[in-house]
């Protein structure tokens, strides 16, 4: 029984397995059809129609991403009837669509232009509808703008939302000439249960949805010299930024992004990894107690499973969706907030700078960090903690700007206070990284030996399956800890909003007996963030993944404990994990939301 | 619990809270309600705990689920062909003079909406308009003067 | 035979009521499948919603599609500009099609069928569902696990599209799916589903009653039996009549005209003008080797006489079109926006009388590339009325 079946492509002949569509078909043959609403993270929509093809046989054209090949099918993907039926689409397309172009923040990176430049659309036949429709910019949020002018209803951020977060922020609305992408009574994004994380942004191809941008705040920042401007970056950018600035996909470029950073005009460009390896001592050593107060003394007031609090996209989640569990979030700010905090404190005391006049610019992969830079409770310097918050594409965009040739840049190192790292912070940009970094420290904090897995790589929590299970059996643990002893300590990991809410509801279900979830908004992590290049797919993902262990991989010292900048720290500053400054600058409280 | 979230509740228990049932709770709720307030849709989501954006879509989608405060009687004029040529516009006007309305807007005391719909099918009779769900066809300015004050004395 | 010279035959199948249907039924369910689905085959019924689709193939697919629920559906979405006739099927004989149902039920291996009955209908409900009770009752008794439900649809055409139909008894926006797969074996919540349109299910009851010979002779070849036409516009006797497919356009103004006929736009707003000159050579039925045009048709006949403007028709037909898109796929969201406004500017002189041709051709892309029904033949009209009425178009 096979089920391979046989199809032609512009004459071209070849063997398809059942099921698959004319676009697979294609792609196998190596002809490329034009696609819109099609996205290989989402499932098939088939209503841009701009892939449509010609079967021979049949009197209309079919969608080549909705049609499953027929044995002995002859497609055409360009004959005339192809060609002018996708040019008239394309025409239709931009006259519904604002196409000034020139003022487009996704000028050059835009699918819609590229198939108008493609097909060489010169000319605007067609009536304009786009500015009959009076809509507005809804730049309300400051992750997020909404700009329907510029959409042309492919769906693809509902879909994003709906499939891949679950969390519904956008629905199709209207009707007719009417319909539009809406939010629940077209109220601005940041009055719904949008989580801001970003994946719309990164799944819109034209300039309907796009970020809030602060380029021109930097640069502002960056040019007064009274101001003292620290940069910090993320673990997933340096896996991320050469794409935008034409290197190849998976490129890890820490030193040229270093480099870059330098050159901008950044008085000092430190490293997020290093509050990332502080987040694992803190977290961790929160963990423990947890442990010890439920395990050890039966404390029900203390809760189980701690969840992880890095991904601000997971926190509005959270607080929407499950408000009665704001109690299980590890109270620890993320490395972005944690690292605000300490540079207008540690650092400004450390090198004697007036705090008032730091900038705190933070480079991440990700919206949902300038909501959560914004929310108020994240002063607790004394000042707003992080002042500008740059995806990786904005950074992009600022070195093109400044005219630097990304590619021949040389390698620097990041300045220090807070500039060192491990591998145990680089990870942190995959999906599982908190896990693995944690229980790097953690077992080995308990037990006084490393992680019993081979080159501490924690295989069970990598990888891009939806939710992942871990248990580490503790055995002979140290004497303090011997409550543990013989205690499989249970760990899940999701990435993905609608893998959180999986998890989520096992718990809520008392269906799991986890001690340790961690959850990262977006699919494969911080790498495959909000912020990130586009586009984005399961393949780029898994390319940047590999390039985060790489990293790890090379580092010599890859776990955090180790880290000598996290040693000092406590010694002159902090004094000891969850101590009364590390409560006061590095955790946070969480506000409960409605979900509707 | 305030009068929409018992009517919610009632409805969903009567038709069932899976998304199959939204349409015919929308529209219990706009047979109510004449149509669907942003409070409502919250209350249906979470009755049938959906999202609350898919309420809003999927409402929108259908022409009879009104989700902007509506009068207690709602007049659809028919627009279509047939009853446009027979004269839809007469009666347009006929409707706009006696309650002093335009189209798409509701009476001060909230008594009449005026608005027009897509073929109701008719068109042997035209042209017709529904007032609620009742069907009036054959209209004539007279015929309408008589029935909508019939309403008006209600 | 030429079918340009046949005459205008009126039956009267459908409204007479001879209040059978207990026997009908009862005779039909003890028929193994095979055999009424043959009897179905032979008479050559096709869809009356205006479609055409063998209901004897769309049974017996159904019927050898491995499910294990399957569904029944009446379309009783009319909502097509100048139909009628469903409605009052469903008021003056819902057991014939109710019984319809039940036969279509044993035939395919269901125990659940719908009416979706549009919104604009909801007055029908009560009486309806009165009529559901008795025949449910009786199907107990006749040993037939079947019930029906009412669905009540809320003002939106589209959701007459068989795909769509099921997307908003799902509780979502009615919005045409992809096909492949067909409702045959994915339909409604993704279950084998039939969907017949009020006035196939009732030739359906004529078939079973009278047997599939005397449905066949009427009509003529590959458009057999009769239907139900809903007449409207400019004529001295609008009404449902029950004529014999194959007639001539010729025949059917002489009948029903006002002697000032100018063109009869056949089939609704998604169908086709036909001018004056054409009315010979056209003849109603479904699209097969006859001579001369032959145009399918729900049943919607529309008359227009010589005091109407064509420009005013089509703006009407087009903004209908505009707002009862689906709205989701390109060709039909924004061609119905572009061809709406697109006459109006040439009507306005604001666009040159050419742009008429590129909207000529916009229809043909729609028609090529919408996804569903609707978006395609939006083209029926534009082409029909622009190009047999053009100097109407023009300032």
């Amino acid at each position: 029984m096979s089920s391979q079946i046989n199809v032609t492509i512009n004459g071209f002949q070849l063997e398809i397995e059942k099921g698959k569509t004319i676009l697979d078909a294609a792609n196998k043959a190596g002809i490329i059809i034009p696609t819109l609403c099609y996205h290989k993270d989402l499932c098939i929509a088939g209503n841009c129609r701009v892939c449509v093809v010609e079967v021979a046989g049949q009197k209309r054209l079919a969608a080549a991403c909705a049609t499953p090949c027929e044995e002995e099918m002859e497609i055409h993907s360009n004959s005339l009837k192809v060609r002018n039926s996708r040019k008239h689409i394309i025409e239709l397309l931009l006259s519904e669509h604002n196409s000034d172009c020139t003022k487009c923040y996704k000028n050059g990176n835009c699918e819609l232009q590229e198939l108008a430049s493609e097909y060489k659309i010169m000319t605007q036949d067609f009536l304009r509808l786009a500015p009959l429709k009076n809509y507005t910019i809804d730049q309300f949020s400051p992750s997020i703008v909404k700009d329907d002018s510029k959409c042309i209803r492919c769906q693809r951020c509902v879909r994003t939302c709906a499939e891949m977060q679950g969390v519904n922020a956008l629905t199709v609305a209207y009707k007719g000439d009417e319909m539009k992408i809406a939010t629940f009574f077209e109220k601005a994004m940041n009055d719904v249960i949008c989580t801001n994380c970003g994946q719309c942004v990164n799944h819109c191809p034209t300039g309907a949805l796009v970020e809030h941008n602060y380029i021109e705040e930097v640069w502002d920042a960056i040019s007064d010299p009274q101001k003292h401007v620290v940069v910090q970056t993320a673990p997933a950018i340096r896996v991320g930024l050469g794409e935008e600035l034409g290197l190849e996909v998976g490129e890890r470029v820490t030193g040229k992004m270093v480099s870059a950073l330098k050159r901008l005009g950044f008085n000092s460009v430190l490293d997020t990894d290093f509050t990332a390896d502080l987040t694992i001592i803190e977290e961790g050593t929160e963990l423990l107690n947890r442990l010890r107060k439920v395990l050890a003394e039966k404390d029900d007031q203390v809760k189980l499973p701690l969840a992880t609090s890095c991904s601000p996209g997971w926190i509005k989640y959270v607080e929407h969706m499950y408000p009665e569990f704001l109690e299980h979030l590890s109270t620890c700010k993320s490395p972005q907030q944690m690292f605000g905090a300490l540079v207008k404190t540690y650092y400004a005391k450390a090198n004697k700078i007036d705090p008032d006049k730091i900038v705190s610019v933070s480079i991440m992969p990700c919206t949902a960090k300038k909501f959560e830079a914004n929310r108020p409770e994240m002063h607790d310097s004394g000042f707003r903690d992080v002042d500008y918050v740059l995806t990786t594409r904005e950074l992009a965009i600022m070195i093109k700007q400044a005219g630097i040739n990304f590619a021949k840049l040389p390698d620097a190192k990041y300045d220090r206070l807070m500039g060192e790292s491990t591998g145990a912070g680089a990870i942190f940009g995959a999906t599982g990284g908190v896990m693995e970094a944690a229980l790097r420290t953690a077992y080995e904090l308990v037990t006084g030996r490393e992680v019993p897995f081979k080159n501490l790589n924690i295989i069970p929590v990598r990888g891009m399956e939806g939710v992942k299970e871990a248990g580490i059996k503790i055995d002979h643990p140290l004497k303090e800890w011997s409550f543990l002893d013989g205690i499989e300590l249970k760990c899940a990991v999701a990435h993905g909003l609608v893998n959180a809410k999986k998890v989520m509801d096992a718990v809520k279900n008392g269906t799991s007996d986890y001690h340790f979830i961690e959850i990262m908004a977006c699919p494969g992590g911080c790498l495959g963030g909000g912020g990130q290049p586009i586009p984005t797919s399961p393949e780029i993902r898994q390319k940047r993944t590999e390039a985060i262990y790489a990293e790890d991989k090379n580092m010599p010292l890859r776990k955090s404990h180790e880290n000598p900048e996290v040693l000092k720290i406590y010694q002159d500053y902090l004094g000891e994990p969850l101590g009364a400054k590390s409560h006061l600058l590095l955790h946070t409280k969480y506000t409960p939301r409605d979900r509707f | 619990m305030d009068p929409v979230q018992d009517l919610i509740k009632n409805l969903a228990s009567q038709h069932g809270r899976n998304r199959t049932n939204l349409l015919p709770i929308l529209q219990g709720v706009v047979e109510q309600e004449k149509y669907l307030s942003e409070h409502s849709m919250i209350e249906i989501a979470r009755e049938l705990d959906m999202p609350a954006a898919d309420v809003y879509g999927t409402a929108t989608f259908y022409s009879f689920l009104e989700y902007q405060k509506m009068g207690t009687y709602i007049i659809r004029v028919c627009k279509t062909i047939t009853c446009s040529m027979k004269g839809k516009n007469q009666i347009l006007l006929t409707i706009e003079n006696m309650l002093k309305i335009g189209m798409g807007e509701t009476t001060p005391d909230g008594k009449f909406s005026l608005l027009q719909t897509n073929c109701l099918g008719w068109c042997h009779k035209a042209p017709a308009m529904l007032i609620n769900n009742e069907v009036y066809t054959e209209l004539t300015p007279e015929s309408v003067r008589d029935i909508l004050t019939q309403y008006l004395k209600k | 035979m030429v079918a340009a010279t046949y005459q205008l035959k009126r039956a009267d199948f459908i409204f007479k009521n001879d209040n059978d249907w207990k026997k009908i039924l009862d005779k039909s369910l003890k028929k193994p499948s095979q055999e009424l689905i043959n009897e179905l085959m032979s008479s050559e019924l096709k869809g009356r919603g205006g479609a055409g689709f063998p209901t004897g193939l769309k049974w017996k697919l159904t019927a050898e599609y491995r499910s294990d629920k399957k569904y029944v559906i009446c379309n009783a979405d009319e909502g097509e500009p100048g139909t009628f006739k469903d409605r009052e099927i469903l008021s003056e004989v819902p057991y014939k099609v109710l019984t319809a149902m039940a036969v279509c039920a044993h035939v395919v291996g269901s125990q659940e069928g719908f009416i979706y009955l549009r919104g604009e209908y909801k007055f029908l409900a009560p009486e309806l569902t009165k009529v559901i009770g008795e025949f449910e009752h009786y199907c107990k008794e006749a040993g037939l696990n079947f019930s029906v439900k009412i669905f009540l649809g809320s003002g939106a055409y589209i959701c007459g599209e068989e795909t769509a139909l099921f997307e908003s008894m799902e509780g979502k926006r009615g919005e045409p799916r992809n096909k492949p797969p067909y409702p045959t074996s994915f339909g409604y919540l993704g279950k084998a589903t039939v969907v017949n349109n009020v006035e196939t299910l009732a030739h359906a009851f004529t078939i079973f009653k009278y047997g599939a010979k005397k449905f066949y002779d009427l009509g003529v070849q590959y458009s057999r039996g009769s239907k139900l036409f809903s007449v409207s516009g400019d004529t001295p006797k609008p009404g449902i009549y029950e004529l014999e497919l194959g007639m001539s356009l010729q025949d059917f103004v002489a009948e029903f005209g006002d002697g000032d006929t100018k063109a009869v736009q056949v089939g609704g707003a998604s169908g086709f003008l036909v001018p004056r000159k054409r009315f010979e050579k056209t003849t109603i039925g479904y699209r097969g080797k006859l001579t001369g045009i032959s145009l399918p048709t729900g049943g919607s006949m529309m008359l227009f006489n010589s005091s109407r403007s064509m420009y005013n028709v089509l703006d009407n037909y087009l903004d209908f079109f505009r707002e009862e898109s689906c709205g989701q796929c390109t060709p039909c969201r924004v061609g119905c926006q572009q061809l709406h406004s697109g006459i109006k500017a040439v009507k306005r002189g604001e666009k040159p009388a050419q742009y008429l041709n590129k909207l000529l051709k916009l229809t043909e892309t729609m028609q090529l590339t919408a996804k569903c029904g609707l978006g395609q033949s939006v083209a029926n009209s534009f082409s029909s009325i622009v190009e047999n009425f053009r100097e109407e178009m023009i300032y």
